[in-house]
């Protein structure tokens, strides 16, 4: 099984770099980061506006269908650089990570084919940590929830 | 990557996950499994062959039995905490490929 997303975190740093290969051509790529109606598809949420320019912003939402906010995030654009770069914070609203700064350089790798370097940093190295464990502890949850219960049912 | 996922989901039902607590403890045959718990055979050789398909369980022939082994490697992919994450990415970025895709195919 091919790894094409990779992840590095250094021990006591408070950035993620995350680096990703496409089968897509580099203007595809970009795309995918600058049209509305394409990060709408891709991201699953609802883009409320995209402004691609320096003191440009952002703002997303997706509601689940009683109207109920299940997320929102917003930033602002620092640089935007077709086809070479993107640099803008995020900020997930009622999350607690605070607002990141994300770097996001686009290169050619050949015709058809891309990558994606993204580095996030974060204003501590907790904060930067609880995100990365987060996923880790809902898959958790699934795990262990009721692990005392089964082992009581087993013995016998 | 729809293994990996699998993965998550095996061991989210409880049974299984009681499962692989007795396997760990020593290899065992379908029929010494099933007899640990209150459910049908055939329901827990379900679980078993989910377990199995996800590689959390390794098949072993001796003689005319075959044997249940703990797959240590891929339970450790799972304590891996940083495996989820890159998951959780690896979804997000396989979806925009496939948006972008089906996008050159409609220009």
């Amino acid at each position: 099984m091919e790894r094409k997303t990779q992840i590095h975190a250094e021990d006591g740093k408070q950035d993620i770099l995350i680096t990703r290969e496409f089968d897509l051509p580099l203007e595809l790529l970009f795309r995918a980061y600058a049209e509305p109606e394409l990060v709408s598809q891709w991201m699953g949420t609802r883009v409320l506006h995209i402004d691609n320019r320096p003191q440009g912003g952002y703002a997303f939402e997706t509601k689940d269908k009683d109207g109920n906010v299940m997320f929102a995030a917003q930033g602002t654009i620092h640089a935007f650089v077709p086809d070479q770069m993107i640099v803008r914070t995020f900020e997930m609203a009622h999350a607690g990570f605070g607002v990141q700064l994300e770097y996001l350089e686009f290169e050619a790798l050949g015709e058809e084919t891309s990558k994606l370097s993204m580095q996030t940093i974060f204003r501590s190295v907790a904060l930067r940590d609880a995100q990365m464990k987060l996923p880790f502890a809902q898959g958790l949850n699934w795990a262990h929830g009721r692990l005392e219960e089964i082992v009581r049912q087993l013995v016998r | 990557m729809e293994l990996r996922r699998d993965v998550f989901q095996a061991i989210a039902d409880p049974t299984r996950r009681a499962i692989l607590t007795l396997v760990a403890l020593h290899a065992m045959t379908p029929g010494a499994i099933a007899d640990q718990f209150d459910a049908t055979r055939q329901t827990i050789s379900r679980h078993i062959q989910v377990l199995a398909e996800c590689e959390l369980l390794r098949q072993v022939q001796n003689g005319r039995e075959i044997y249940y082994h703990l797959n240590a490697q891929k339970m450790k992919t799972i304590a891996d905490f940083l495996e989820p994450f890159r998951n959780l990415w690896d979804d997000r970025f396989n979806k925009l490929e496939a948006v972008m895709k089906q996008f050159k195919n409609k220009k």
